[in-house]
């Protein structure tokens, strides 16, 4: 375990030393985060400028779910994506052999290759988001409201990475999958709505089959006091079985990976 | 590199670009089903308008006017920006520059020769929007559907343009496509791709229309959900044009000074 600890530092101090040669990344990354973030928040405001709730949540409500959106995008563009496309690329050139011989968990090396500290510029934002959008609530969150959403947070991060495991592993069966990182963003783009807003089968695929809804709606729903003590059981439960199978699902696939060149 | 020469090598590059398009053809239905953004806003503007209409937006409108979105997005994106960065840093460019023909010109053949793969998607969805509004919804007079026309050429030109001329700044940047980034970010604020611009506030309203992002998306959408008559169509069109004037010349002062720039990697 202490192993794994010193392995992950070293692998992330790797990643911010190569940040630190571009330091002007984070004035710009920091500038395309917030423009990002406002282009999610203008359709709210359009939008709430004619009704006072929609689909069952105000605007400081919904604000709630644009913060967690953007929290999680930070994640997944900063921590996740990073290193799982340079394992597609790995997969391509079969130069994946070189993570395999090394003598520590496969799927944690590839996992921690790569981090783009600048987009942690996300989390600023959407601090800055929670903040504005408890000033439209009028009041702040409860404490226990704070523990639950920080769990589903971490829940949260858990299911992306697991979610992105799972598509890399496609990887090894098809392999010209580098435009899915693309694709996968498309799909988590939905998350910045509260689950509600989607109807019938759009709303169940999102809470079962792509969990969106666990991401960003159940930890706005915790914030405001609104989400059941068997919710909360049943989104960790639903969190801790698809990391199983995503890992079950790499290591198939890493069994039946052959090096390109042989 | 006369014209007469680009245009007898245009249709063997045509054919050429097609058969690329047509080899990656799953790597670029990939590309066609990130274009989710249209759908995702019908969704909240559906909701918006269950219990009452919008403007003139009722559910039907929104659906009316969010797949005309994603079909005119479908017909008219660009992805010169990237595409023309990447050469750069590679060093690919100095083939493409070997050729006889223009880069721009071939640049543009390559975007001309992808649209019957965008016609596979863009059409089933007409079919879908038609069966869901129901013809009523669209504009019946054959002159709007000819202005129509040229507003599609207009906005396809205007996102090629923009991205040409971003994309010369590779010649003198690393990271011309976070320009693009910043771009795209003003663009779907600006364009009606998150909304209808009729909905923002006058005052806004008049801003965004001496930007170009709406003549790049959001007028061909107005133009087929029926939001102009004649007049109005025709004069939004001349406003389009004059985008597309400004920005060949700004793509092409963009490609002369850059290209004085540019050494081959590696050559």
């Amino acid at each position: 375990m202490l192993r794994y600890a010193t392995l992950l530092y070293v692998q992330i101090r790797a990643s911010l030393l190569l940040a630190l040669q571009y330091r002007w990344d984070f004035v710009i990354d920091g500038a395309i985060s917030v423009l990002w973030a406002v282009t999610a928040l203008v359709p709210l405001t359009v939008a709430f400028g004619e009704r006072a709730s929609i689909a069952g949540w105000t605007f400081g409500e919904a604000l709630l779910v644009l913060g967690w959106f953007t929290l999680l995008q930070g994640i997944l563009e900063g921590a996740i994506n990073p290193s799982l496309v340079g394992v597609v690329e790995h997969i391509r050139r079969g130069t994946l052999d070189f993570v395999l011989i090394k003598p520590a968990d496969s799927q944690f090396l590839v996992s921690t290759a790569r981090f783009l500290p600048w987009r942690a510029t996300n989390a600023v934002t959407a601090a800055a988001v929670f903040v504005y959008a408890f000033r439209r609530i009028g009041h702040g969150p409860s404490i226990q409201g704070v523990a639950a959403a920080l769990v589903l947070f971490a829940t949260a991060v858990l299911l992306l990475y697991s979610l992105w495991i799972l598509t890399v592993s496609a990887a090894f069966y098809v392999v010209k999958v580098d435009n899915l990182t693309y694709l996968f963003g498309a799909v988590f783009d939905a998350a910045r709505w509260p689950s509600s807003i989607f109807k019938g089968a759009l709303r169940l695929v999102f809470t079962f089959v792509i969990p969106l809804a666990l991401m960003t709606t159940f930890p706005a729903q915790a914030l405001l006091d609104r989400l059941s003590l068997p919710t909360l059981a049943g989104a960790i439960a639903g969190a801790l079985l698809f990391a199983g199978a995503a890992r079950f699902v790499w290591l198939q696939s890493i069994r039946k990976y052959t090096s390109a060149s042989s | 590199m006369s014209l007469r020469n680009t245009v007898r090598a245009m249709p063997v590059i045509l054919k050429v670009s097609f058969s690329e398009a047509l080899a990656y053809r799953a790597e670029f239905m990939i590309w066609v089903l990130t274009t989710t953004m249209p759908l995702i806003m019908l969704a909240l503007w559906s909701a918006v308008a269950s219990e009452a209409p919008v403007g003139r937006f009722g559910q039907t409108q929104f659906t009316a006017y969010f797949l005309s979105t994603f079909i005119v997005r479908q017909l008219t994106s660009s992805w010169a920006a990237w595409q023309m960065n990447y050469e750069v840093r590679h060093g690919v460019m100095s083939m493409r520059l070997l050729k006889p023909i223009h880069p721009l010109w071939s640049y543009a053949a390559e975007h001309w020769a992808a649209l019957p793969m965008r016609l596979v998607v863009a059409i089933p969805m007409a079919a879908i929007a038609l069966a869901v509004v129901g013809a009523r919804q669209l504009p019946s007079d054959p002159a709007i559907w000819g202005i129509w026309c040229a507003s599609m050429a207009g906005a396809w030109l205007i996102g090629f343009l923009t991205g040409v001329t971003v994309g010369c700044l590779s010649f003198h940047l690393e990271s011309s496509v976070k320009v693009m980034d910043v771009w795209f970010a003003l663009f779907f604020m600006a364009s009606g791709y998150l909304f209808p611009i009729v909905l923002l506030p006058s005052a806004i309203r008049h801003v965004v229309d001496w930007l170009p992002f709406r003549y790049q998306l959001g007028l061909p959408v107005e133009i087929m959900t029926g939001a102009y008559d004649r007049a109005g169509a025709l004069w939004m069109v001349a406003r389009q044009w004059g985008f597309v004037l400004l920005l060949l010349g700004l793509a092409t002062i963009a490609w002369r000074t850059g290209i004085k720039r540019f050494e081959a990697y590696g050559g």
